[in-house]
């Protein structure tokens, strides 16, 4: 699985993507946030906000129920910014 | 079309582009986005747009289709910019074009709020001393209830 991730979450991870193999038993975008905040502090740090964390599963906007498989391109990224007062 | 690229556009000259053989345009409504200081005490030195490419270029195609679903269009443009840019400099560029005013104006506005909530990017300011991220504002979402009203 691809894994991308955009503005102050990859500067959190220090990472802009990586490949994982997906573990049997991930199944959800959910379930890979769980796994993936396990894995360390900068990853904790970087996916803290769960509810203002935006992921998108084959370019597709997604949400924590939405189902992954191994073959699959998941981004992480902060609510998109348009712009101020305007 | 959508257009993503780095370098600066020249509106004239993107119009004469996008009218060139559209005998039946009654008018072209236009809107161009771009940098400026929010803080008049710091001054900001630039904004660097970041983005996801292929989900912005899919992003973009939706909501231009979108558009052309709800109105009668004969032709339309959006250009986004991305790397660092300083204030004053254009940022995004939206055409539409169309028989009757009233369809360029409503579906011009209604690529900018929705480009401004849905595609992918990213805005990070550089100031003297700090560099910041741009947050995510609810009035941009907020905009886009109008839209939901008038497809009710």
């Amino acid at each position: 699985m691809k894994l991308l991730y955009f503005a102050w979450i990859r500067d959190d991870i220090g990472l802009d993507g990586e490949e994982i193999s997906l573990p049997d038993g991930v199944k959800t975008v959910g379930e890979l946030i769980i796994l993936l905040k396990s894995r360390g502090e900068s990853y904790e740090r970087g996916l803290r906000a769960s509810e203002e964390l935006k992921v998108a599963v084959n370019l597709e906007y997604a949400n924590l129920d939405t189902p992954i498989s191994d073959s699959d391109e998941v981004a992480f990224f902060p609510p998109v910014t348009g712009g101020k007062n305007d | 079309m959508i257009k993503l690229q780095v370098e600066d556009f020249d509106v004239s000259r993107e119009l004469s582009v996008m009218l060139s053989g559209h005998k039946q345009v009654g008018g072209v409504c236009t809107f161009v986005g771009l940098v400026r200081e929010y803080d008049s005490s710091e001054p900001l030195n630039s904004l660097t747009l970041e983005h996801y490419p292929e989900m912005t270029k899919k992003e973009l195609i939706k909501i231009e289709k979108q558009a052309k679903e709800k109105w009668t269009l004969k032709d339309s443009l959006i250009i986004h910019r991305y790397g660092r840019l300083v204030p004053s400099d254009q940022i995004v560029f939206v055409a539409t074009a169309s028989a009757h005013r009233s369809d360029a104006f409503n579906s011009c506005e209604y690529i900018v709020d929705y480009l401004k909530t849905r595609a992918p990017f990213w805005k990070k300011e550089e100031y003297k001393s700090r560099v910041k991220w741009v947050e995510a504002r609810s009035s941009d979402e907020d905009a886009l209830n109008k839209w939901e009203e008038v497809a009710n």
